[in-house]
């Protein structure tokens, strides 16, 4: 089970002081946090993409190169990298790189952005939106995995002979999830390739995280993956945590109340109740945490939405320290009863080793065909294993 | 399990004028039903949602209660709509909960029209706000609706009684003739992804 936080790179004023962070700051305070959160023991580092103010990270991918030159173990992800209003081409040119300066510690979480004007920004309308997102991922697989690449289609210029460069590290495509609310295509199109689905959870009633994530697993078995607890869940998640509860509630309501999205909206008590925020004691974030698997079934991934509506970088690192003291704990309620077919979330070093077994499989077996049928005299055997 | 009817009112009073129509109209079509079709009628006070309904709209949160309103109307026979006379229009509590319905919950659903309002010179209200609205939603519409006067109330003819009973039986017969069919089921898991990648 990993565990990391996630970040969509709001800027927005601290509602005590009244002041307004700079888009300097908020861009080095994703530095501080990243590292910090190395320091305290997690997993993943996910940063969001936005085109538009009042968002900074235009360019995850020299963000998260940088944070990559300053850590040394954390996975460094992304929350999401649109895979609508970005060139496919350009996706896997820059996560390429990105994965050879990580030595690997890199993964994607894909999601289609829900900005209307800035998809033309980008050539593109936000009502083709799933359809960028199964076209352009369609072509985004061939590149890391193809060493030529004939393509057309309906978003981009045709592509002739082209040949990805740098080549993904060791041959093995960063490991891609799909994150998405309620659109069930985007669950389908996980469950198709046997990727990751994330869902973001934050705002939302556990049972509609519940039914997404349920279709994902049916469908996953359906396409031929494995049984459905076999596949590969994460979930967002929000908490704001102080020894005493009374007071994280006291300190983050200012928050709260104006706080992006849900502000001026339910109250803190109600939002509570209906969504997996937590504010309270690491006691009680614990336990909220570890029911999430009571909702979804044993997962993969949990990342938490710690340092938006305008807390305070010093703020945020004081979470990441408490995160740090439960973790010990989150890790060992997430294992407690974990049927041993539930697997881990795959790392660029197990995905090498799953791509060199099958190299060596395939280099012990006769090149020869069958000179009636052309075939490989193991295409029934492999049919057989896959059905 | 027994087919549901379903009244939605806006009325914003208690007592409201408005849910006493919808439960009367509910009451004239169940009896009429009751021979061939036994239906039970349930009724949705959007006044207990008006809150839910504004955190919907501007935080995309959806309440518990709110989810389950909706999902009662997905599930449906038929719908009876009924909202007070604002301006000449329906409410906006009334409009809100319709915005708000995921798409396609209404089309094909028999619903019955009925509105309230201080005097009959809002009657139209039917026929020039609320018809557009479901006709753009699909809905199979009754053609005759019921508008309620507060004179209406104390008239000892009986003319509404029986505008409600002619109602009631006219949006009967559309019930048992067309019931509103469960609404689809998006994580029903019935995509294929073939489709999608063929660009269907």
């Amino acid at each position: 089970m990993q565990f990391g936080i996630f970040t969509v790179g709001d800027i927005t004023p601290d509602p005590i002081t009244g002041v307004t962070p700079t888009e300097h700051e908020r861009i080095k305070a994703a530095v501080a946090i990243a590292t910090k959160a190395e320091e305290v023991g997690l997993d993943v580092f996910a940063h969001g993409e936005h085109h538009n103010p009042p968002f900074h990270p235009s360019s995850p991918t020299t963000l998260l190169g940088y944070i990559a030159a300053k850590t040394e173990r954390i996975m460094l992800s992304t929350a999401t990298t649109l895979i609508t209003t970005n060139d496919p081409v350009k996706i896997a040119e820059d996560y390429s790189v990105l994965q050879h300066l990580a030595d690997g510690r890199v993964d994607l979480m894909l999601g289609r952005g829900n900005t209307g004007p800035v998809y033309p920004w980008f050539g593109k309308d936000i009502r083709d939106g799933i359809s960028l997102a199964v076209e352009n991922y369609a072509l985004l697989r061939r590149l890391w995995r193809e060493p030529v690449v004939d393509w057309e289609g309906r978003f981009r210029t045709p592509l002739q002979g082209f040949t990805l460069a740098p080549q993904p590290l060791d041959g093995v495509p960063p490991f891609v999830w799909h994150g998405s609310i309620r659109s069930p295509e985007i669950a389908e199109q996980a469950a198709f390739y046997g990727d990751g689905f994330f869902h973001n959870n934050i705002f939302w009633p556990q049972t509609h995280t519940r039914q997404m994530v349920n279709l994902y697993r049916r469908r996953w078995e359906h396409y031929g993956h494995g049984p459905a607890d076999t596949a590969i869940v994460g979930l967002g998640g929000q908490f704001f945590m102080r020894r005493n509860s009374q007071d994280a509630v006291n300190e983050f309501r200012p928050y709260f109340d104006v706080a992006p999205v849900y502000g001026h909206g339910p109250s803190l008590e109600e939002f509570m109740a209906q969504t997996p925020l937590t504010v309270g004691s690491p006691q009680q974030v614990i336990e909220r945490t570890l029911g999430f698997r009571n909702v979804v079934g044993d997962y993969q991934r949990q990342l938490f939405l710690i340092d938006h509506a305008g807390l305070p970088l010093k703020t945020v690192l004081e979470q990441l320290d408490l995160l740090g003291e439960i973790l010990p704990e989150l890790r060992k309620g997430f294992a407690e009863g974990r049927p041993a077919q539930v697997p881990e979330a795959p790392t660029h070093e197990s995905l090498v080793a799953v791509a060199q077994a099958e190299q060596a499989l395939a280099e012990s077996r006769p090149v020869a065909v069958d000179d009636v049928t052309g075939r490989s005299p193991y295409a029934s055997v492999e049919a057989g294993e896959t059905a | 399990m027994t087919d549901t009817i379903v009244v939605i009112s806006a009325g914003v009073g208690t007592p409201s004028s408005s849910l006493l129509l919808g439960e009367q109209l509910g009451k004239a079509t169940q009896r009429v039903l009751a021979a061939c079709k036994p239906v039970e009628v349930v009724s949705i006070e959007l006044r207990t949602l008006a809150t839910d309904l504004a955190h919907q709209l501007t935080t995309h949160v959806p309440s518990a209660a709110l989810t389950e309103a909706y999902g009662t109307v997905g599930r449906a026979v038929g719908v009876i709509v009924v909202s007070p006379v604002f301006n000449a229009s329906y409410s906006g509590l009334f409009k809100m909960f319709f915005d708000l319905m995921d798409e396609g919950v209404m089309a094909g659903r028999p619903v019955l029209l009925a509105a309230t309002g201080g005097s009959a010179r809002h009657s139209l209200v039917i026929a020039t706000a609320m018809l557009p609205l479901f006709h753009y939603l699909k809905a199979a519409v009754t053609p005759t609706g019921v508008f309620a006067a507060t004179a209406d109330w104390g008239d000892s003819a009986g003319q509404l009684r029986s505008r409600i009973e002619s109602a009631g039986r006219e949006f009967a017969q559309l019930v048992a003739e067309h019931p509103g069919a469960p609404a689809h089921d998006e994580f029903g898991g019935d995509i294929d992804f073939a489709d999608l990648l063929r660009g269907a």
